[in-house]
């Protein structure tokens, strides 16, 4: 996700643009074996070299370092401060990554327009072991994997939460309706990313069933109409749209904001920072969940899908994990987890029932084809976006 | 000349060709010109020129709805949608124009009796020292700035911190029009400072004095001849104010409300996935340039620059 450790994250953007300029041009592809599909049927020599975009610090060096140096290839990262830089960075220069980047750690509402865009290609999912471990819910979720074909291998996830200033707001909030009444106005906030129209749409599919919204990513357009029209009326009781995680750090430790939605890393690092806040998760509620997707012209894809592998262990899951406050896709990291900080498989509901996945729908991009309608009338992303410019305008 | 022409085939060959090129040089001096000129002139006109030429064409394409591939169709659709007032996008388009106007008429009237000071009455080592501080900003980063005015804003910050010192309740400034109405204010006013020094400081003494010896008032000679005399300053400094305004993002992410987009961020927001409409909504800011500019000119601006 775009979870940001660091205050200017702006500033971090703008120093790695810099450093892209500068960026060396692709290597040689060493040609590795391909099966009948096209796809390689055995992960080749390293080419040395691997380059990431990432959510800032998702290669973090307490793994990275050892990948670098059990394989040889030398991680080079190229920030993203949200789903849309990352969509822009893969489709620039020629789309796929512009033969300059490998992989890209694309969330749920990136990466169907990614294979859309053909900026990413298909991957032999055989490749990667440790993907044999991972949750049934994202071993071929919808997100990234189109008619049995994956396009990556799934990285982590978590959901979108209720965070509340403990203080401020009593009695605590029970469940999302709490940023749509005037109870707090001038005091809440919710992430600036036409996504969010799902949440809007998930919480119409309870309190208004008429509208008949069965998924909160697939919506007619009287669905996404009804939608705005809730986040237009949402508007007036805001303090800020925020951008970036850290935005939303500062205005809840500030005292600008008492409510809003957002995800674990922010509640765990205004708790870090000891300022009275606690999240809830009202079930059902919309998720993200994020893939190292594989550029269609990847230069070192050998080292891409090294990483791949390595990042799907579930040693590695449990480190990234804990470095950045979201859930592992595979199980078998929760006794690493509880190991490094104890109980903290059950405080990441790494080991809750399956039931409870299924109440959280994960970011998908919008696309017209309707799987609950069996039509292609629903609305598109484009049409998603345009809807949250009118909302924000 | 007989004797001249030998010395000049006598030299050694790279001397020679020197010689002959200077030679050809001074026949022609257009071909001097061109040969100095041709390079900045050729990166300003396919570098800037031409990018923006690029800009302008790419704003009648549209694009494939999911995958964001251009489409290279000719069509007014992308101004039909900036130009529809069920859109939001006027609306947008006029906030950012306010933002622009209101931060260039707050710099010209802060920054008007700080260059008077400097250029008139400042002695040099007084004068030396305002202008680091008002240069001194520039240095550091921008965006550490707007983060700094965050928190001067917020609801716990210094502002409110004050003014509860004097007893006066909170002000809701985090997070609003307000706010990036100040901090425009505040990052642009050495752009604004710069020229009003430089047009006042140009005004001869003797004019001034001319003026009181005909019996003029103070104000009289600051209407009559002080002001007419900077307003080039005024309106070269007001230019680089309105545009830095019109062209920002940053400002509104970090510091704006819920109603504080503008067309930079319209742009942001699109050039990934939709490059055609991002770019007809920047041709929006520069046709108000434009009109800006020839203002500016007939008002002597581009005297001063």
């Amino acid at each position: 996700m775009r979870r940001v450790r660091k205050r200017h994250v702006l500033g971090v953007v703008a120093l790695a643009a810099i450093g892209a300029a500068f960026a060396v041009p692709a290597a040689t592809v060493h040609a590795s074996a391909k099966g009948s599909s096209g796809l390689p049927t055995k992960i080749g020599k390293g080419e040395g070299r691997l380059n990431l975009i990432e959510w800032p610090g998702y290669s973090y060096k307490s793994f990275a370092n050892k990948f670098q140096k059990q394989t040889g290839c030398i991680i080079h990262r190229k920030d993203a401060g949200t789903s849309q830089e990352m969509f822009g960075l893969m489709h620039a220069n020629g789309g796929g990554g512009g033969g300059q980047y490998d992989l890209v750690s694309a969330s749920g509402d990136a990466s169907l327009r990614l294979i859309y865009a053909h900026d990413v290609q298909p991957i032999n999912i055989k490749l990667i072991p440790s993907w044999k471990q991972f949750l049934p819910v994202f071993k071929s979720p919808a997100h990234n994997t189109l008619g049995g074909v994956h396009y990556g291998v799934s990285l982590q996830w978590g959901p979108n939460t209720l965070i509340y200033n403990t203080k401020k707001v009593k009695p605590a909030p029970t469940g999302w309706g709490a940023i749509y009444t005037k109870k707090y106005k001038g005091k809440l906030t919710v992430p600036n990313n036409p996504i969010q129209i799902a949440d809007a749409a998930l919480f119409l599919e309870k309190t208004k069933p008429r509208l008949g919204i069965k998924d909160p990513y697939e919506l007619t357009r009287v669905q996404l109409a009804a939608a705005v029209a809730l986040l237009k009326a949402q508007k007036p009781l805001l303090k800020r749209y925020w951008n970036y995680a850290a935005d939303e750090i500062s205005s809840f430790a500030n005292g600008d904001v008492w409510m809003g939605a957002g995800w674990p890393y922010q509640t765990l690092a205004l708790q870090g920072d000891k300022h009275p806040v606690k999240e809830i998760i009202p079930l059902p509620s919309t998720g993200w969940a994020d893939t190292w997707m594989l550029a269609s012209k990847a230069p070192h894809p050998n080292c891409a899908y090294m990483w791949m592998k390595y990042v799907s262990t579930p040693q590695v899951q449990a480190k990234q994990a804990l470095w950045f406050g979201e859930t592992p896709v595979n199980p078998k990291a929760c006794p690493y987890m509880n190991k490094e900080q104890k109980g903290s498989c059950a405080a990441y509901h790494l080991n809750v029932p399956l039931s409870y996945y299924q109440k959280i729908k994960f970011w998908k991009t919008p696309v017209p084809a309707c799987g609950w309608k069996k039509s292609n009338s629903c609305m598109d992303y484009n049409a998603w976006v345009q809807a949250w410019a009118q909302i924000q305008g | 000349m007989a004797v001249d022409a030998g010395a000049f085939e006598a030299g050694p060959p790279g001397r020679r060709a020197r010689l002959r090129l200077s030679g050809l040089f001074w026949r022609r001096p257009w071909l001097k010109a061109l040969a100095l000129l041709t390079p900045p002139l050729g990166a300003f006109l396919i570098v800037y020129v031409g990018a923006l030429a690029v800009v302008f064409i790419s704003s009648f394409w549209s694009v494939d709805s999911f995958t964001s591939e251009l489409k290279h169709t000719w069509g007014l659709a992308n101004y039909r949608v900036i130009f529809d007032t069920s859109q939001p996008y006027l609306h947008i388009a006029g906030l950012t124009l306010k933002m622009a106007a209101g931060a260039t008429l707050t710099d010209a009237v802060l920054a008007f009796p700080l260059a008077f000071f400097m250029a008139r009455v400042a002695g040099g080592r007084t004068r030396a020292i305002l202008f680091v501080m008002v240069l001194l900003p520039l240095w550091s980063s921008y965006l550490v700035r707007i983060y700094a005015w965050q928190t001067i804003l917020a609801h716990n910050g210094a502002i409110n911190w004050a003014l509860n010192g004097a007893g006066l309740p909170d002000q809701h400034l985090a997070y609003t029009n307000t706010a990036m109405w100040i901090v425009y204010s505040y990052v642009w006013l050495p752009f604004m400072v710069l020229p009003v020094y430089a047009a006042l400081e140009r005004i001869p003494d003797s004019y001034l004095e001319a003026s009181s010896d005909l019996g003029a008032s103070g104000f009289r000679t600051f209407r009559s001849v002080i002001l007419p005399l900077a307003l080039p300053g005024l309106v070269a400094g007001s230019i680089f104010t309105f545009a830095l305004t019109l062209g920002d993002y940053i400002t509104p992410v970090l510091v704006g409300g819920t109603g504080s987009q503008m067309i930079g961020n319209v742009v942001y927001d699109n050039f990934a996935t939709n490059l055609p409409f991002a770019a007809a909504f920047t041709i929006v800011p520069m046709l108000i340039m434009g009109v800006y500019l020839l203002i500016a000119r007939k008002l002597g601006a581009f005297d001063a620059l």
